[in-house]
């Protein structure tokens, strides 16, 4: 901003109209607001998990009833709905929209299901709505725009890592688009998040970072753990349970893992003040809820305060604060969790998992294997896998194997997509049956490809991030899951919309892969010029000798001996031979 | 003896060989290795580049004198109409001229017109008057007024309506000298009328200081053209509502419908000036940068003129950008002190409290602070709904966006009466003059653009100048030219559509980034690289020349002395 500034005579009034302003001095006591027609709410689930690490999962929605794809109606006055993100939606017509940045990756052996699951580094996903004309246009702005927004390198995204998933990812707001034409899905894997996206993301709650739960989100607490992760998703839902008309829905998550055990010396304890060094004292008062969930499953103890709730095929048992009551800060008007526990339970096995590698030796070939598990003890069901390799791994699709319980599995559907060097990557999409209690294995064999020495990265020896597998299912649950959309839910339970009651939707995503291209020294272009220049030019010299010069027999001169024998005897006085 | 032929035979072979490779190495290599090495560029109209660094500007304004009945004696009436042409000429520094033409035409009141001028009050004059004949943009009508009308009131010589027309009261011209001395006599005022509603020459060289040293300007008209926004094909309008406490204040505007009734009649008025979209927020817990300090004098917090400065930057950074466009952006910002702190009074530099409560930064936007505490009583329960009058804070807003988009606020010459432009929020005339101030200001622009890309084009000699930007240049200097010529007609719609033009395209021209893709090595590190082919291959070369021209020397200098 420029800091230039004026106005020694502050202010120029113009003509003022005060006609009405009387009027408003006469109705300004019997003023009643309209009814907003936004509402924002916030909420916090604590889980401790198996590890003994804490699971922190923060969760601002803000719903508003307005229509950003409405023809001709321009929407262009905010109130809590965060005005940067309204104007992405209208100028480049986005249906959803879901974005995530995420440090570390999320042990689903050890600390089961996240609530929202995203894999490591930078993931954007979007549907456009389907009047769009030039979907890749749109797409490329818009990830410029948003890397602004969200200080992040989403600029990076470009055809070469962005793919049009046929299946995996089905809009989870209203509407039942299902051209992928008008889907886009990137992934930047090496992206590192810190402070200058966190700052980005409080700056769109509508308290900020003032008041409310985001108080919590101190940078230097969040990022000192072992995973990280906040995302935004916006997408339609409907305004109400009749359905009558829909609304917009923000939902800005912010998921942490502390590992308090090790750093507490073992103790199994937690606090609020522990892990996030505030503690808390107020609503945000623009909340219509704000409440925080502690899961006491494991350790129930005596509090008033319950809840039971399924999620993710599980029935847990919460007791809940809620701040928009005085009574929550009792007498110190702060609020400090504290919770103790000693419970040695075993954790329920998630259903699934999967867990990539790559093989093979050398810097020509190798071979990536991804594992699925599914641990269920008597059901099969299908996942959907989800691959997306660079153009610089020349997958041998002929090699592609699928082996569960040392049985070839075959995919009841693949959808393969080329890549095109520099242009696009490869999709693999396949639907396969996972048998119960079983490993399945997928392998496919790649050859590495020898880039431009432009093309690599400042780092090239360090390797090459290649995204992370994603895997969805509808998981069979052991509880009937909670599928009456009418009642009123806690956001954590509420973000993938469940449709029957015997399975609910998970997605895993798999570690990322570091590969090794074949790096060439990059001082080699220097060399050779200099090299190939200096074999030319001796080249050349002699050419050039043989072709110009002429070569003269000579008188033969007196032999060395000779002449050493003359000098010796002109020295002694001796007559010369 | 039988060698010595063949001794010559050979060294001539030998000549020929090394001439023959010079020949190739300069016929085919050099140009070979040229034509690899060499950059695009495409070709740049360089010479009419060079002609729009120096400018000359020429305006020409359309002016019509009108005289009503009763104000020429009836020989007088029967030698006009007439046509007179007046320039004048302003060198403003070496590479920039200025010529004003005035076109005016005389002529006598039709009885229409006449009945017009007879209603009672001037505005509705003005307004019959704007009924029977509409006036092109960028021209001036001025009806000359006996001194018996009662249209104008006591000690007014010149009212200037809501349109383009002025009504200007003179004495009844006696026949002592002919026309001429009538209209010398009349022109100083008509001068004077047509400077208030088209431009001044301190106006245009407001407009023209992107191109010249500061000094030339008066201060006045700098300061008004530097507070004024960048002449741009958009704008971007941004309400905000600041609000540092929620917990006490809830706060509700109508900022749609104060749009709709306060700024949307003047962006209409705007829209051949440029694009306007407008938008609103309400930002919470946003607080001002400066602590305000309490007075015990007034019981109220006071906010000095000098620390306004520090108020910006910390609200700034809540604002955001506009994610959207990259058109510049108003900021209005609506700021409601919260209760702990309220009142809250701006006061300036003579400490004395700013009436509207509001200031305004310079091509930023503007502030205004809206005290809420008498709205309710300390038992109220908190938070309070209030309402926030937006007819209160949209004529604040409304003023500081006129001035923003360089609407100027004119000082008027005494006797003169300037009508209120009323609910459109700008006159006629006001448009006029804001058209002739951006369409010079686009032109000037556009130039400095145009010629020192040029300029630097031509330094760097490495820069590959692709088609699209050659394009873009050709296509901004032609809009260019046009724009001079529809100023120099007079066509001020058309002058400032084709300025536009030009600005875009020297803008696009200039910020394409593949002026920016290729590395530019510099010149000896290229010779460092090609040292190691080019030294062994031109010293045998080269020797061997030496040689041949040697010998063919000595060969000459022999013969000569044989002959001798």
């Amino acid at each position: 901003m420029q800091n230039a500034f004026s106005s020694p005579q502050a202010a120029d009034l113009g003509d003022l109209r005060q006609s009405d302003e009387a009027e408003s001095n006469e109705d300004r006591k019997a003023f009643t607001p309209p009814p907003p027609n936004d509402q924002f709410q916030e909420e916090m689930v604590i889980r401790p998990l198996y590890s003994g690490d804490i699971y922190a999962s923060f969760q601002f929605r803000t719903q508003w009833d307005t229509d950003f794809l409405h023809d001709g109606k321009k929407v262009s006055h905010y109130r809590l709905f965060p005005k940067s993100l309204g104007q992405v939606l209208s100028k480049f017509s986005v249906r959803e929209l879901h974005i995530s940045f995420t440090q570390g990756y999320w042990r689903t052996m050890q600390w089961g299901q996240p609530f929202i699951p995203s894999p490591p580094g930078a993931e954007l996903w979007v549907w456009f709505h389907h009047t769009v004309t030039d979907v890749d246009g749109n797409w490329k702005e818009l990830t410029n725009v948003l890397s602004g927004i969200f200080c992040a390198s989403l600029n990076f995204i470009d055809s070469t890592n962005t793919v049009e998933p046929s299946a995996s990812f089905k809009p989870l707001g209203l509407g039942n688009a299902t051209d992928h034409r008008f889907l886009r899905y990137a992934t930047l894997p090496r992206e590192i998040v810190c402070t200058e996206n966190l700052t980005p993301w409080k700056k769109l709650l509508p308290c900020g970072s003032k008041a409310g739960l985001a108080v919590l989100m101190k940078s230097e607490k969040l990022f000192h753990s072992s995973f990280h992760s906040q995302a935004v998703h916006i997408r339609p839902v409907c305004k109400d349970w009749q359905c009558t008309s829909t609304a917009w829905e923000l939902r800005q998550t912010l998921n942490v893992v502390f590992d308090l055990y090790t750093s507490g010396q073992g103790k199994k304890e937690w606090s609020l003040f522990k892990m996030f060094s505030r503690t808390l004292t107020e609503a945000c008062p623009l909340a219509s809820s704000s409440k925080i969930y502690v899961d006491v499953t494991d350790n129930p103890g005596v509090n008033p305060l319950i809840s039971t709730a399924v999620v993710l095929g599980d029935r847990r048992t919460y007791s809940v604060y809620d701040l928009t009551k005085k009574e929550t800060f009792g007498q110190l008007r702060s609020l400090n969790l504290l919770l103790r526990w000693k419970g040695e339970n075993d954790m329920l096995r998630p259903p699934l998992h999967a867990e990539r590698y790559v093989s093979g030796f050398g810097l020509q070939k190798g071979e990536i294997h991804t594992c699925l598990y599914n641990s269920h003890p008597y059901r099969a069901y299908p996942v959907l896998l989800l691959d997306s390799l660079p153009w610089y791994l020349r997958l041998y699709v002929h090699t592609l194997t699928v082996t569960s319980k040392t049985r070839e599995n075959k995919p009841s559907y693949i959808h393969y997509q080329p890549s095109k060097d520099r242009l696009r990557p490869h999709l693999l999409e396949m639907l396969v049956q996972l048998p119960p209690h079983s490993v399945t294995e997928v392998t496919v064999q790649f050859e590495r490809a020898l880039l431009k020495w432009t093309e690599y990265t400042p780092d090239p020896n360090h390797g090459f991030y290649i995204g992370s597998s994603v895997i969805s299912a509808l998981v069979p649950s052991i509880v009937a899951m909670d599928t009456n959309s009418t009642r009123d839910r806690p956001l954590f339970s509420s973000f993938f919309p469940t449709k029957e009651e015997s399975s609910y939707f998970m997605r895993v995503y798999t570690e990322p892969l570091l590969v090794n291209l074949p790096t060439p020294d990059f001082s080699m272009p220097y060399n050779v010029i200099c090299l190939t220049c200096t074999v030319v030019a001796v080249g050349y010299g002699s050419f050039y000798n043989l072709l110009t010069r002429t070569f003269q027999v000579d008188e033969p001169s007196a032999p060395l001996a000779k002449r050493l024998a003359n000098i010796i005897r002109r020295l002694r006085g001796v007559p010369l031979l | 003896i039988l060698l010595k032929p063949l001794i010559m035979k050979i060294t001539r072979r030998g000549r020929n060989a090394a001439l023959a490779i010079a020949a190739v190495v300069i016929v085919v290599g050099i140009p070979l290795w040229w034509k690899t090495t060499e950059t695009y560029r495409a070709w740049l109209p360089f010479s009419q580049i060079g002609e729009l660094d120096s400018l000359q500007l020429q305006l020409s304004v359309e002016v019509e004198v009108v005289f009503s009945r009763g104000t020429l004696i009836p020989e007088l009436q029967k030698k006009v109409p007439l046509t007179e042409t007046r320039e004048q000429e302003h060198q403003v520094d070496a590479k920039t001229g200025l010529q004003y033409r005035y076109e005016t035409k005389y002529r006598t009141a039709t009885i229409m017109e006449d009945d017009a001028l007879n209603q009672p009050t001037a505005q509705e004059a003005d307004l019959s008057l704007h009924m029977l004949s509409e006036s092109a943009c960028g021209s001036v009508v001025v009806y000359i007024i006996p001194e018996t009308s009662t249209l104008l009131p006591e000690g007014v010589t010149v009212y200037v309506g809501q349109r383009r027309t002025a009504l200007l009261r003179t004495t009844v011209f006696q026949g002592r000298g002919g026309l001429k001395e009538v209209l010398s006599a009349l022109h100083p005022l008509v001068k004077q009328v047509v400077d208030t509603m088209s431009f001044s020459h301190q106006d245009i060289l407001a407009s023209l200081s992107d191109r010249m040293r500061a000094g030339q300007i008066s201060k006045e008209s700098l300061a008004d053209s530097m507070r004024a926004i960048k002449s741009s094909p958009g704008y971007e309008i941004t309400f905000s509502l600041l609000n540092p406490d929620p917990k006490s204040h809830s706060l509700h505007w109508d900022i749609e419908g104060a749009v709709h009734s306060y700024i949307q009649p003047l962006l209409d008025k705007l829209t051949p000036i440029a694009n306007f979209s407008v938008d609103s927020q309400i930002l919470y817990y946003a607080v001002l940068g400066v602590n305000p300090r309490f007075d015990n004098s007034v019981s109220a917090y006071t906010l000095n003129a000098d620390s306004l400065a520090h108020v910006i930057n910390p609200v700034e950074a809540r604002l955001g950008s506009n994610a959207a466009s990259s058109n510049p952006v108003l900021n209005f910002l609506l700021y409601v002190p919260d209760a702990r702190h309220s009142p809250l009074f701006i006061r300036d530099r003579s400490q004395k409290e700013v009436p509207s409560n509001a200031f305004h930064s310079p091509r930023w936007g503007g502030i205004m602070v809206y005290n809420v505490n008498d709205m309710y009583d300390s038992k109220a329960e908190f938070p309070v709904d209030i309402d926030i009058s937006m007819a209160k804070v949209m004529g604040v807003f409304l003023a500081q966006l006129r001035l923003l988009l360089g609407v100027q606020k004119t000082q008027p010459p005494p006797g003169f009466l300037l009508q209120s432009p009323g609910s459109a929020g700008l006159a006629d005339w006001e448009l006029d003059r804001l058209l002739w101030s951006r369409s010079v200001e686009n032109v000037a622009t556009a130039s400095t653009t145009i010629t020192s890309l040029a300029q630097l084009l031509d330094q760097i000699s490495n820069i590959v100048i692709n088609d699209n930007i050659a394009q873009q240049v050709s296509s901004a200097v032609m809009s260019l030219h046009a724009a001079l010529a529809e100023l120099e007609v007079g066509d001020l719609a058309l002058a400032l559509q084709y300025s536009q033009e030009a600005i875009l395209a020297s803008e696009k021209a200039f910020f394409d980034p593949s002026l920016l893709h290729l590395l530019y090595f510099p010149d000896d590190q290229k010779f460092a690289i090609y040292i190691p082919l080019f030294l062994p291959m031109c010293v045998p070369i080269v020797l061997s020349l030496l040689k041949i021209g040697n010998e063919v020397r000595q060969r000459r200098a022999d013969k000569l002395a044989k002959r001798d």
